[in-house]
């Protein structure tokens, strides 16, 4: 079985793992650097906006161009009176981006390239942009974010709780300003495609978040009837539990973006697809990030400052001081319990075979395994 | 091993046969369904097909932003319509997207100029005197035409044509009135007999042009009258381009359609215009059993020369009393007039249905209407071009899969079998119905509408692995494999719905919010959310259930995936109760 499994396998009885929560102070720090190195980017860089978004027109021309990028520059500056910007993509095609012109102009424009070019003015592709077309797009994806933001916090809200959903909304952001701040630092261009990307992301941070919040959730129904473990304690083995299956989801999302990335970007050069996947793929990797770095400590932070659990960790901690001047070890009880709130048919856990372990383990699954001393 | 024998568990792992053969009738049914249709691949959008997209954006005139409404919005995307399919392509297709936007998508082969032209300018509507008309299809020429003299006197007008008369409250004259309604009647009642009613002028039309002597007797008359003659408007290339080109002053040949049946006009010039209706709505009259009529209200202009023009017209004997409604060169309507209509509103009746009379009067008003379009992007792909991105999208499609199958193979080894038939199945599933919904919906696949596939490949195995996880906890406490799949499903069911409801939503919003590419996205986004759904409960679990009987499983054979030593469990322990929460009631 491959290394993950059995790594999984102590990860989930809590032989290993990773203080999330109790070092969440050096996470927050370094994503409020992110942040912070976002926001600077974006400010001072400013978004390399494509041409979607300024109003003006791309033309793609056939593979295999013979013209030079600085010829067709010239051709293309000759023929509209405007700057132009040519890419030569990877399949020797050249696109060819001004900005500016009206969408009226451009067909005279492409028949004066075409013929510059020397191919059929058939053969060019061209995408004809007015100035508004990127604002409205700009404008309705705002509008679509704010009303999903609403929604989902009002969902979780109700799902989970309102702590959870403060916290997935602020892992959410995180996870966009970080997509956008990387776009500012790199320069990569942001065209429909970018926001495309950017709005899955929505769907996607919260995928992660939402499955650690699922087992947090599970593991604190009945928190306040024990003294063992604080909140913070309870999170942070959530985090540890699902952290297999958070790895295993990411990889698994990023592999298909992955492949659209890199056929995109290494045959295509530019287009969609390339747009798409590339912000798909920074703000998955943010998504998985914050949903274990951000949003559970962060939860556990909003917890931890109510009163009830106030009252728990005082109370475990006094118990745990108590346990260490004794010099014992807090054995756990479950023999009989009377708090079983699970329905599940007792068969089902009943499996046979000699006891080898005293009664008293406690094993709930993904829940304190007894051997966390 | 435990017997699960009693209980829920027995209830919950019951039938997974039939969850399975389920799937699988949707699955043969639908794909039965696909090539029944004989659409067995999925239409394609223009970025992928090649062809030229335009994106318009209706903007009010100052003041009159709510003439932006769904009524104008689809009264533009109507005329839209028959402008574009009037270049003679009737493949290209005119639609809405969100509540301002009109997409046209045309495909390659078409001079996309002359549509950007066409669909570009706003809407002319033109009232013309009809000077003559004649039906071009062979079979309405042969029905009599009864009612060629007296228009007035009795029901022997058999006329499918609708008519106009002034509105009950307008001050027309009052036998006027008086007629229309029982006529109405008598109207009504006809085409509910007849269908295919044939109206009036037909035998005696072909003579008619040269007796017209009324309003358009010019020099060109006899070019105009060649035409006519010449003109046959059951021809579908026709039909839409015959009276394209003319001018208001002029006379002119038109097509248009009554009753199902085609006819060409000969048409006087225009005597009111679009913009003198100031408005026109469909209502149903129930005073007098007429069905379903337009009222026109004309402006003040508009009203002097409509009591003209009906003044006139009203003398004249059929089809000379008529006048046809002509949007963009093609009659929509070609109402008979009994008497002058001065009180400056009118209403055209006859056998109309609800949807026609909207429609009629959708179009009298839209000549009037303070929207125009913005021309807000204009794509042009080369076939080329977008074959070479469908097939990038397919090439990252399969190589992302591929990827995706080989990490579960790594990871989650005889598990596999489990989780390979549910991706395919998705995918089989999202095919099929993308291909049905081509025809369906008018659902277009494009470039990020195959990205959307692509990345939703992520979601669906991600169902997988939250079972399977959810199953290998189970395993690690110590449990067999039977009570580990059913203890392990109903935690798993929660995520799993949980976090494909989040991504719902996401597509939801999206979807209804966005405009353009964005659409084709979340579209297909939401679609594989929801049949990830349907698989991991109708086929993955079920499979996952029935698979646990055996041996290979059960056992947790070393190249299962669910091997208890690889995946460290606990030596199994008899317990009679099973401890939840991290409890101590001892110590609490």
């Amino acid at each position: 079985m491959s290394k993950l499994g059995s790594i999984g396998a102590r990860l989930h009885r809590g032989e290993v793992g990773y203080d999330f929560v109790g070092n969440r102070k050096i996470w927050y720090g370094i994503s409020i650097l992110i942040t912070i190195t976002a926001i600077l980017g974006l400010t001072v860089r400013g978004l390399n906006m494509g041409i979607e978004f300024q109003g003006g027109a791309a033309f793609t021309t056939p593979k295999h161009m013979s013209a030079s990028v600085s010829q067709a520059e010239k051709y293309a500056q000759d023929a509209s009176g405007h700057d132009a910007v040519v890419q030569k993509l990877g399949d020797g095609s050249l696109r060819i981006q001004i900005a500016g012109i009206d969408t009226d102009k451009s067909d005279s424009i492409k028949t004066q390239l075409a013929k510059d070019l020397n191919v059929s003015s058939e053969n060019i592709a061209a995408d004809l942009v007015g100035p508004s077309w990127g604002d409205q797009i700009a404008n309705k994806a705002w509008e679509g974010l704010a009303i999903f933001m609403v929604l989902v916090v009002i969902y979780l809200a109700i799902a989970f709780e309102w702590r959870m959903a403060l916290a997935a909304l602020v892992a959410l952001i995180h996870d966009i300003t970080i997509t956008i701040g990387i776009y500012a630092l790199v320069g990569f261009e942001v065209t429909p495609g970018t926001v495309i990307g950017l709005l899955t992301i929505l769907g996607y941070s919260l995928y992660d978040t939402v499955v650690v919040f699922d087992s947090l959730k599970e593991q604190t129904k009945d928190i306040t009837k024990q003294t063992r473990w604080t909140y913070s304690d309870i999170a942070n083995r959530s985090i540890n539990g699902t952290l297999v299956r958070s790895i295993n989801t990411t990889v698994v999302a990023l592999l298909p973006v992955g492949a659209l990335l890199f056929i995109g970007g290494g045959f295509l050069g530019a287009g969609v697809l390339n747009d798409i996947s590339l912000s798909l793929f920074v703000g998955l990797a943010a998504g998985a990030y914050s949903s274990i770095f951000i949003a559970t400590p962060l939860v556990a932070d909003l917890k931890e400052a109510e009163p009830q659990m106030k009252a728990l960790k005082k109370r475990v901690l006094a118990k745990r001081a108590q346990a260490a001047a004794q010099g014992d070890q807090p054995e756990p009880e479950a023999t009989d319990r009377s708090d079983d709130d699970y329905d599940e048919p007792e068969d089902a856990a009943a499996v046979v075979g000699p006891r080898a372990q005293p009664a008293s383990r406690n094993r709930g699954r993904g829940r304190p395994s007894g051997k966390r001393r | 091993m435990a017997a699960p024998k009693r209980g829920r568990s027995a209830s919950a792992q019951s039938k997974p046969g039939r969850s399975l053969a389920l799937i699988l009738i949707a699955i043969v049914a639908l794909t039965g369904g696909m090539f029944a249709s004989g659409h067995t691949t999925p239409r394609l959008g223009i970025d992928l097909a090649g062809g030229t997209s335009i994106t318009l954006r209706a903007v009010p005139e100052k003041g009159q932003e709510s003439a932006v409404n769904k009524t104008n919005m689809d009264t533009a995307v109507d005329i839209m319509n028959r402008r574009v399919n009037g270049l003679g392509v009737s493949e290209a297709e005119v639609q809405t997207q969100g509540t301002r936007n009109i997409i046209v998508n045309i495909p390659k082969g078409t001079n996309s100029e002359e549509a950007r032209q066409q669909v570009g300018t706003t809407a002319k509507l033109y009232f013309r005197p009809v000077l003559a008309t004649e039906a071009s299809s062979g079979a309405a020429t042969a029905s009599p035409s009864p009612s060629t003299s007296s228009s007035a006197s009795s029901s022997s007008s058999s006329s499918a044509k609708p008519k106009a008369t002034g509105s009950s409250s307008s001050s027309a004259t009052p036998s006027a009135t008086a007629t229309s309604q029982g006529r109405a009647a008598s109207d009504a009642l006809k085409a509910a007999a007849t269908s295919s009613a044939s109206p009036s002028a037909t035998a005696s039309s072909s003579a008619s042009p040269s007796a017209t002597s009324s309003s358009a007797a010019s020099a060109a008359a006899a070019k105009l009258e060649a035409q006519y003659t010449a003109l046959d408007c059951s021809k579908k290339s026709v039909q839409n381009t015959a009276g394209k080109d003319s001018t208001a002053k002029d006379a002119t040949v038109a097509c248009g359609k009554v009753s199902g049946v085609w006819y060409k006009y000969l048409l006087g010039p225009a005597a009111v215009d679009g913009t003198d209706v100031k408005k026109a709505s469909a209502v149903f009259n129930t005073t007098s059993a007429a069905g379903w009529q337009v009222t026109m209200d004309f402006t003040g202009g508009g009203s002097k020369k409509f009591a003209t023009i009906t003044g006139e017209l009203a003398k004249n004997t059929s089809p000379q009393n008529e006048f046809g409604i002509v949007l963009d060169g093609q009659v929509v309507s070609s109402p008979f007039v009994q008497g002058a209509i001065t009180g400056g509103n009118a209403e055209i009746s006859g056998s109309f249905t609800q949807e026609e009379a909207q429609s009629l009067a959708n179009m009298l008003s839209y000549g009037a209407l303070p929207l125009t379009f913005h021309e807000d992007s204009v794509t042009t792909v080369t076939a080329a071009l977008g074959g070479e991105q469908l097939h990038a999208g397919l090439i990252a499609g399969a190589i992302g899969l591929a990827l995706v199958v080989i990490y579960l193979l790594i990871f989650y080894r005889g598990l596999s079998v489990i989780a390979i038939p549910s991706l395919l199945v998705s995918a089989i599933l999202t095919y099929v119905i993308m291909a049905l919904l081509g025809p369906g919906i008018g659902f277009a696949l494009n470039l990020p509408a195959v990205c959307g596939a692509i990345v939703a490949i992520g979601i669906t195995a991600d169902s997988f692995i939250v079972f399977f996880e959810r199953i290998r906890d189970e395993i690690r406490e110590g449990r067999s494999l039977r009570p580990s799949v059913e203890r392990a499903w109903p935690r798993a069911r929660r995520t799993i719905l949980v976090s494909d409801f989040v991504s719902f939503l996401a597509a939801a919003v999206l979807f209804i919010v966005t405009v353009g590419k964005v659409q084709g996205f979340a579209f297909t986004l939401g679609l594989t959310t929801v049949l990830d759904v349907v698989v991991v409960f109708l086929f993955t679990k079920p499979l996952m259930t029935i698979l646990a009987r055996r041996k290979f499983f059960a056992d947790g054979h070393k190249w299962s995936g669910i091997d208890p030593k690889a995946l460290g469990a606990k030596p199994p322990l008899r317990r009679t109760r099973r401890p939840s929460a991290p409890v101590d009631p001892k110590e609490a």
